[in-house]
């Protein structure tokens, strides 16, 4: 389990990033925080050519908050953004979907960009890009560019992103007014990649009645999806709401795969426990928000 | 223009002293530690960064050494379990609280994850504030990533808090 | 007065070197060795057509490249069956290298042999085998249907067939006031030591002799399988078990093929080779353990009382048999457990599949063992309505009744006579230990809390220690130092700590002077291997054997000296000193110098020994029948197995919505006879337990229908984390072994053993669906709570109110 042979560059700009992956061509492939990619390259189910590794870059380490959003650099390391306050208050969804990333020691070194560009269907991020309906900004030889989640997530580990080109942050837009979140996982084992899990956006109107329900989900599905469930309970007050109900429709709208570790059906019934669950905990944070104001 | 290379020599301070080495720009830095640098404290389990037996410090933070290339650490400081003891200025050393807590707590067997271990818990005993009380969700962050066969865990989780103590009583 | 050391939680004397990283495993050694790769079979099943190495010959860096065509002599032969019995018929190994056919995914078929690891993996590569696929058989009942054969001249897949019977279990059953039947069904894990399997071989060209160093539990035998198989003269060849990380069983299987090749390279290359597994290969090509399945009758009487019982074992053994029948036949004698069962029958039928060799995984066909009779015992008390454990205790073979004799033949061939016991105790400690009687009203506390509670027990004997025997020697240095040398291997169970207090202890010397190494042939050339939770027994009795006879001759040297009766004497403190007169003493080391009678004085304490310092013209300066030194080397050979027992107790907490199981409680009560070390006995425990919970709700085999295995990863192999092992309660009894002069029982295997039958009654109490296949997951558990096929327990038709009250 050693990498097969590859040529190495760790340029000091993002143009010069941008020069190498150019003059490398289709087998470069950028190295951030490689918590995802060495794995692949020690079993050599990835050989690249040439790894770019944007970890000399300067200014892709910030996370910035405004009132819009958060922006997440690419070499925000998923530790860096669990003890981000700032970014928290904007959007909970973010500290809250890291705390579920593996371990310590792999969220010291693992990005949270990275893993989106990774685009596996398993990571948390991809799942809270979608749910937060976010985007990334895309460095290419011919300028930056955004990408919107929709058009982002082709496949399992494969993004619209083709050529030179350095996911250089991801922007997750901030909480909507009167809105709770949560987001909830089911491992095998504490830290494992989720055999199901589920984020959740619940907004409320002025009187505290159901206004819209969104939902995200981890390990189901070939890429992320976002599932609006508000039918199933709107215009209900919050604290009558059937949050049951609405996980007997995500039951309905999702379409997970099985593997050995979770049937498909399994996995179904996960959504409906999870969205349940998360929908009546993002509920009450929601209502306490409408109770602030 | 940056260059693009197959094999390079790096320089990095490992355990307090700068050591340079040249190596094939592949050589994972586990690898590197070990063959290279003859440091084998540094365990590999897996290489695929899910046992945490070859976790080491970089930087003061605890990261597996598997999922890392040798030409990363260039330039920065790594910290190995050969340099967690100290030096006693006397020709001997002093052990890291969580080192004695090992062997007084029987939270090794075969002692092959124990490095990894000792790294990880190390440096969240460091970094915490040794007079607050350590709760269990502190001892899970500082054990639950890395995975021994021999020990049942209890034993460690019981060095955990005999470690803290002793860091709380030295402070 | 020293200090006894026997029986005191001692802190390990090996932990100071691995608490700072200067221990030394197999990739610790040979820095600048050549590195061994395999190609290894991606087919289970196929026949092996061309291989074509071309592309990989211009890589830089290598070295050599060998197929089964490069192999000669001994090595073109197949592996050994190391462990023949009459009833293995159909015994099959493969070779070092395949030839012609393989027969399991991960089979190596190729070696190649590198600068370094990388460069050996880059050239693997590039080599070509092209196969033809041939038909896959997986899972003991296709084995068995036998629709495909994995060995072409075994055509119904049958490598043995094992039976024990000790009466006539037909009319015993039919005059049984009640039977039951049931199938139930045990998955493959592994031993998945942290450390992987390892092989260094140096080959010393001037002085023609190798040193092979081995991750492995047997040096001694290891050394001799070499030796055969590359046609050398035992003499030179040595074998050196180093810090091992971990064992649990994989690595008493030998020789590896790595073992013979390794150092075959080494010879003709003339340079140091090393192999160092790496963790895909350790799960394609190292040992699998525990899948069976299982056919029980019992018959009983209405009080529960077993009158008889007839098992069929369906034994997976993989693809070939190198280790024997050892896993099957110790299921099929320790399945009786702590009871009195007046008739049984059991049949084995060990078969062939195209999946990784199955050999021992500690506990070794116990744990599998256990979950059939244990869980016979709760369906017995299921059907009659009794407590689990009133029905247990009704079975239990009773203190009074030792040594109590099974009539079978265990697996090392000698007779399955328990030694000492006292289950009764046992069984009443765990009902405390656990809160076995509070039982409902946690149900109730739990299921206010929305959660589904059950609790389980199962109990367990253990053959340990068995033979043929291993040996001792203890050396006391004129500095004073005492070297103990024992020839099986450790792999963390603390042998240098927990010999050295046994020899401080018979010696009477401070354990600081005691030395004590393991698995190196160089020291100790005779030994057997470290397995079946004998490492104590064994050697333990061997060393305190051997250390009596130093003991005695020290005594004896000292009583010259002293001009007093040996039997006055007493050593203390490395002192040996005349009991009750102070200032009549010499020190050990001195006893030392003066028993060997030297001509040169090389140092000072030599000059104290040298030829004019006797005075006794009318001797010789050996005696006759006597030798120089202060040592002495025994053996340890026991007339039999002595027997371990235990009973552990699990409380489950379901979530009845996400069937998510989580062991809240864990309760172990161990009896391992006399103990030298209880804090290292503990943490065997400890470790036993996480591996039983391990097998119970985690770790699995998934192997697909063609033979791959689909979770050969520590990401998808669930091998828990500090999270998932629950915290033991453990209470202690002590039954001293009558068989060996220290009292002790084996403790390194125990703790794994019941996990799976007591957390499968566990989860059967809390769910009130029969459990009949191990281990469960939540999706496997919410899929049986949805099958119409699955079976309500009667204990749950009881508490629903819908069943016959008992």
């Amino acid at each position: 389990m050693k990498p097969a042979p590859f040529r190495y560059a760790d340029p000091g700009t993002l143009d010069e990033a941008l020069a190498v992956l150019s003059a490398e061509g289709a087998g470069a492939k950028v190295l951030a925080g490689g918590q995802s990619l060495l794995p692949l390259l020690s079993m050599r189910l990835a050989a690249p050519a040439t790894l770019v590794d944007i970890n000399g870059v300067p200014g892709l380490d910030a996370v910035e908050v405004t009132g819009d959003g958060v922006t997440v650099g690419a070499l925000v390391r998923h530790n860096a953004l669990l003890h981000d306050d700032a970014a928290a208050r904007v959007q909970p969804l973010l500290a809250r979907a890291t705390a579920n990333v593996a371990h310590p020691a792999i969220r010291n070194r693992g990005t949270t960009v990275g893993s989106i560009a990774h685009a596996d269907p398993s990571g948390e991020m991809t799942s809270v890009l979608a749910l937060t309906d976010g985007s990334v900004t895309v460095a290419t030889p011919s300028g930056p560019s955004t990408v919107e989640w929709r058009d982002l997530f082709v496949g399992p580990l494969e993004t619209s992103i083709s050529g030179p080109a350095v996911v250089t942050s991801a922007f997750f837009p901030a909480l909507p007014p009167r809105s709770g979140t949560a987001f909830a996982e089911i491992a095998r084992r504490k830290g494992d990649y989720a055999v199901c899990g589920a984020g959740v956006v619940v907004t409320l109107d002025e009187d505290q009645r159901v206004a819209a329900v969104r939902a995200s989900y981890v390990s189901v599905g070939l890429t992320p999806e976002v599932h609006d469930l508000t039918d199933a309970v709107i215009g209900s007050p919050v604290e009558k709401a059937d949050w049951t109900a609405a996980g007997e429709l995500a039951r309905t709208l999702v379409d997970p795969d099985g593997d050995i570790h979770a049937s498909a059906d399994y996995r179904r019934l996960l959504v409906g426990v999870l969205t349940g669950r998360t929908l009546a905990e993002a509920a009450a944070e929601a209502a306490a928000a409408v109770t602030r104001e | 223009m940056t260059s693009v290379d197959t094999e390079r020599t790096i320089t990095v301070t490992v355990n307090g002293v700068p050591r340079e080495a040249t190596v094939p720009v592949r050589r994972l830095l586990s690898d590197a530690l070990r063959h290279d640098l003859g440091l084998t404290g540094t365990h590999v389990g897996c290489e695929h960064g899910v046992c945490g037996a070859c976790t080491v410090l970089v930087d003061g933070d605890p990261v597996r050494s598997c999922l890392m290339l040798a030409v990363q650490v260039a330039g920065r400081t790594v910290t190995t379990v050969e340099g967690l003891a100290r030096d006693d200025h006397q020709g001997g050393q002093v052990l890291h609280p969580v080192q004695e807590a090992f062997r007084e707590c029987h939270a090794l067997q075969c002692g092959f994850c124990t490095p990894g271990f000792l790294m990880t818990i190390a440096a969240g005993l460091e970094k915490r504030d040794p007079a607050a009380e350590l709760t269990e969700e502190e001892v899970d962050d500082m054990v639950g990533g890395n995975l021994c066969r021999c020990t049942g865990y209890a034993n460690i989780k019981k060095a955990v808090h005999t470690a803290a103590a002793t860091m709380k009583d030295a402070r | 007065m020293t200090t006894k050391l026997f029986g005191e939680p001692v802190r390990r004397r090996e932990d100071a070197r691995l608490i700072v990283g200067r221990g030394r495993y197999l990739d610790d050694i040979g820095h600048t060795a050549l590195a061994a790769a395999f190609v290894r079979s991606p087919h289970a099943h196929a026949r092996i057509t061309g291989i074509d190495v071309d592309g990989a010959l211009d890589v830089e860096g290598l070295v050599a490249i060998y197929t089964y065509e490069d192999l000669t002599g001994p090595m073109a032969e197949p592996l050994p069956v190391l462990i023949p019995h009459p009833q293995l018929t159909e015994p099959r190994t493969g070779y070092p290298l395949a030839r012609e056919v393989v027969r399991h995914v991960g089979e190596p078929v190729v070696m190649v042999v590198a600068t370094d690891r990388y460069v050996a993996e880059d050239a693997a590569e590039r080599i070509v085998v092209t196969y033809d696929e041939l038909p896959v058989v997986v899972g003991v009942d296709a084995a068995y249907e036998a629709r495909a054969a994995v060995h072409d001249d075994v055509p119904d897949n049958v490598a043995a067939r094992h039976h024990q019977e000790t009466g006539d279990v037909e009319p015993a059953l039919a005059a049984s006031p009640r039977t039951l039947s049931f199938t139930q069904y045990i998955e493959r894990s592994a031993s998945m030591p942290m450390e992987g399997r390892g092989v260094h071989a140096r080959w010393d060209a001037d002085d023609r002799s190798l040193r092979v160093y081995s991750s492995t539990q047997a040096s001694t035998s290891v050394r001799a399988a070499i030796a055969a198989k590359l046609d050398l003269s035992l003499d030179t060849v040595e074998v050196i078990a180093p810090d091992v990380g971990g064992g649990f069983g994989v690595k008493i299987v030998h020789p590896w093929p790595e073992e013979l090749l390794v150092p075959m390279a080494a010879i003709a290359l003339g340079q140091e080779v090393k192999w160092a597994e790496d963790r895909r290969e350790h799960f394609i090509s190292s040992a699998h353990e525990r899948q069976q399945r299982q056919d029980v009758t019992v018959g009983f009487d209405d009080e529960g009382r077993v009158t008889a019982l007839d098992v069929h074992v369906l034994h997976d053994n993989g693809a070939y048999t190198p280790y024997g029948i050892i896993v099957p036949i110790i299921t099929a004698t320790q399945l009786v457990g702590p009871y009195v069962i007046p008739v049984y029958r059991v049949r084995v039928d060990s078969v062939y599949t195209n999946t990784v060799i199955v050999t021992p995984y500690r506990g070794a066909g116990r744990p599998q063992a256990c979950y059939a009779m244990e869980r016979t015992m709760d369906r017995i008390a299921d059907e009659l309505g009794l407590d689990r454990a009133v029905v247990r205790e009704r079975n239990l073979i009773q203190p009074d009744q030792f040594p109590y004799d099974h009539h079978l033949t265990f697996q090392d061939g000698r007779p399955v006579i328990y030694d000492s016991g006292d289950y009764p105790g046992l069984l009443d400690k765990l009902r405390t230990l656990a809160d076995w009687s509070s039982a409902d009203v946690l149900r109730d506390e739990a299921a206010a809390r929305g959660k589904l509670l059950g609790i389980g027990m199962a109990m367990y004997v253990e053959g340990t220690g068995p033979g043929p025997y291993e040996g001792g020697h203890v050396q006391v240095l004129g500095s004073g130092k005492v070297l103990v040398s024992t020839g099986l291997t450790s792999q963390g169970q603390g042998h240098e700590t927990a010999f050295a207090q046994i020899v401080a202890s018979e010696l009477g010397v401070p354990i600081e002077d005691v030395e004590v190494t393991t698995g190196d042939t160089r020291r100790f050339a005779y030994a057997v291997g470290t397995f079946a939770s004998r490492a104590a027994v064994m050697s333990g009795n061997a060393i305190a054997l051997a250390a009596r006879g130093v003991r005695e001759k020290a005594l004896r040297i000292a009583a010259d000296v002293l001009e007093a009766d040996p039997g006055d004497l007493e050593i203390d403190e490395g002192l040996v000193q005349v009991r009750g007169t102070p200032g009549a003493s010499i020190p050990l080391r001195t006893v030392a110098v003066l028993s060997n009678p030297l001509r040169y004085a090389f140092d000072e304490a030599a000059k104290q020994a040298t030829q004019f310092t006797t005075h006794d013209d009318s001797k010789p300066p050996v005696a006759e029948g006597d030798a120089p030194g202060l040592e002495h080397r025994d053996y340890y050979s026991p007339i039999r197995s002595t027997f371990a027992s235990g009973a552990h107790a699990a409380v489950v907490e379901i979530d009845p919505e996400t069937w998510e199981i989580d062991v809240v409680r864990y309760a172990v009560v161990h009896d391992c006879g006399n103990v030298v070390n209880p804090m290292i006995v503990e943490g065997q425990v400890h470790g036993g337990v996480a591996q039983g919970v391990a097998g119970a709700l985690y770790e699995r085999m998934a192997y697909d229908a063609d033979g791959q295995l689909q979770n050969a990863s520590y990401m998808d192999f669930l091998m828990p984390y500090a999270s998932e092992v629950p915290d033991v309660d453990i209470d202690h009894q002590q039954t001293p072994s009558p068989l060996n002069p220290l009292g002790i029982k084996g403790a390194g295997e125990a703790g794994v053993i019941p996990g799976t039958a007591a957390i499968a009654s566990a989860i059967e109490d809390a769910v009130g669906r029969r459990i009949t296949s191990m281990p469960i997951s939540p999706t496997e558990l919410y899929d049986l709570m949805r099958s119409e096929d699955s079976e309500t327990t009667a204990t749950a038709a009881r508490r629903a109110g819908t069943g016959v009250m008992a």
